[in-house]
């Protein structure tokens, strides 16, 4: 269901690591900016998921979370 | 209370591809002091929470300075605890300062996009192995110049001075490592980096990463040449003993390689499996913090002012994966610790993941019947640097 989750990254502690672009690439880029994480879709659906959560584990600045 | 163990940073190891003998029971029940031949005693954290906990937990400091080290000997660190521009000796505002404007340059689309390069560089040194014909040293041969001459590129380095470079990294990752001959290498290499320095900035490049540093940071030049160094350092010597060890586990467990063989297109979720392993198989304790408050991890009440070294038999762990003790190259990515955890995470990691991957799929695919010439056991690996792997790799096909 769209609008039941949303994701967002914390970038004052972002180190962008790109880890979570491996973990989720359809959900995650990396600035060109300044290479800080960046959240392309906030409400993923339901087949995201998987690789978000895989990113809330991988991210070593634990700054991605998921609200469900 | 209990008398602290005797840590086995000497590596003493009955198999060469696997753990220290005892190091695994001596520090499966929780953090164990142990002390360090040059009689520093420090904490030893294994499980992979433990692990995870000490290094994003900002109580736990990462400024070096007398610490334990990889030192067996009562000398002194080889770098300074001020040296400016030491990224993996300073915490928080300041770390950050540092690591922000490097993490640009090592994006994961900016990695992905040196791939075709990789690739060239990879097959250029097969056609050579193949050339010259079997038995081949697969470290001369791929292992050593595959990364020596991509970090080259990377910062914009002209390869010739590579020798210099190995010099330079010997002295700083050695065990023992002289800070006389560290402080003469890294003059030299100093030497040679100033020009190439004033060169990018007079010319506004930033294209690559001394560029992007010169031109888009405010960083010191005396900054600019240790950061430099440290990536130089950083980015040969781990890089190259990753990929020997990985194709010596392949050699001894054939029914794994056969895996790789079988779909080498899958050598992403491949090298994350046996990234994990072979970390967790070395089991070593090489990443070192300070406790700068009192905290409890796992149990145990870490003393402010108290060493910490995590050891990353952690990727071993059943709490990351099931049969984690196991090699198997058909399960997912885990988020296993190899590169680290924290905000110190290993900044040239989707670097290493991408040469591994390009030089193990490379290498299967060219010699289908690459093989060892001599026992893996037989081998000499490496035990004078923090880093550890084969010496030699000799190998027929
Ligand atoms: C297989 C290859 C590699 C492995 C296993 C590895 C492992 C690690 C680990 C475990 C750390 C964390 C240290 C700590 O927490 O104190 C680290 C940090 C670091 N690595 Fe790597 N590394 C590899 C390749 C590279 C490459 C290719 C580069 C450079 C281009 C590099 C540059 C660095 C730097 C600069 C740091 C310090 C980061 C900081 O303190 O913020 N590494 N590496
Ligand atoms: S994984 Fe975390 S630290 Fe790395 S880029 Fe993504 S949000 Fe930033």
């Amino acid at each position: 269901m769209p609008g039941s989750v949303t994701v967002r990254i914390d970038q004052t502690g972002c180190i962008g690591s790109g880890q979570c672009v491996l973990a989720a690439p359809d959900v995650f880029d990396q600035s060109d900016d300044d290479g800080l994480g960046i959240v392309l879709i906030p409400e993923p659906s339901a087949d995201l998921l998987p690789g978000v959560r895989d990113a809330v584990e991988r991210c070593p600045a634990q700054v991605v979370s998921l609200e469900e | 209370m209990t008398e602290a163990a005797v840590c086995p940073v000497m590596h003493e190891r009955d198999h060469p591809l696997q753990p220290p003998v005892g190091f695994a029971e001596a520090v499966s029940d929780g953090p164990v002091k142990m002390l360090w031949p040059n009689g520093v005693e420090a904490w030893v954290v294994s499980s992979y929470a433990g692990v995870r906990q000490v290094l994003s937990d900002p109580r736990f400091s990462t400024r070096k300075g007398g610490h334990p080290e990889m030192r067996t000997d009562e000398g002194e660190p080889v770098v300074d605890a001020d040296q400016p521009g030491n990224i993996n000796g300073i915490d928080g505002e300041a770390h950050m300062r540092l690591r922000r404007p490097l993490a640009r340059g090592f994006m994961v689309k900016r990695m992905n996009e040196l791939r075709p390069r990789i690739q060239q560089i990879v097959d250029e040194h097969l056609d050579v192995m193949e050339a010259k014909g079997a038995p081949a040293d697969l470290v001369g041969s791929l292992c050593l110049p595959l990364p020596s001459l991509v970090i080259a590129e990377l910062l914009g380095v002209p390869p010739e001075h590579q020798e210099l470079f190995q010099a330079t990294a010997r002295e700083m990752f050695g065990k023992n490592g002289s800070k006389d001959e560290y402080i003469a290498h890294a003059t030299k290499l100093g030497e040679v980096l100033s020009p190439i320095v004033a060169e990018k900035k007079a010319a506004g490049t930033n294209d690559d990463m001394i560029g992007l540093m010169a031109n888009d940071t405010d960083f010191s030049m005396q900054e600019l040449i240790f950061l430099c160094i440290g990536l130089l350092a950083a980015g040969h010597e781990t890089t190259s003993n990753f990929l020997g060890l990985f194709t010596l586990h392949l050699f001894e467990q054939p029914d794994q390689l056969e895996i790789l063989r079988r779909d080498p297109s899958r050598a992403d979720v491949i090298v994350e499996e046996l990234m994990r392993y072979t970390v967790g198989q070395l089991g070593g304790v090489g990443i070192t913090r300070r406790a700068t408050e009192d905290v409890e991890v796992d149990g145990v009440l870490i003393k402010a002012g108290d060493w910490v070294s995590v050891s990353l038999l952690a990727n071993l762990d059943e709490e990351l994966c099931p049969r984690a003790e196991e090699l198997d190259l058909e399960r997912d990515a885990v988020s296993h610790l190899g590169f680290g955890f924290g905000p110190h995470q290993c900044l040239g990691a989707n670097l290493a993941r991408a040469e591994l991957q390009i030089g193990l799929r490379s290498l299967f695919t060219r010699f289908p019947n690459l093989r060892p010439a001599v026992q893996v056991t037989e081998m000499s690996y490496r035990n004078d640097m923090i880093t550890y792997g084969a010496a030699a790799i000799p190998v027929v096909w």
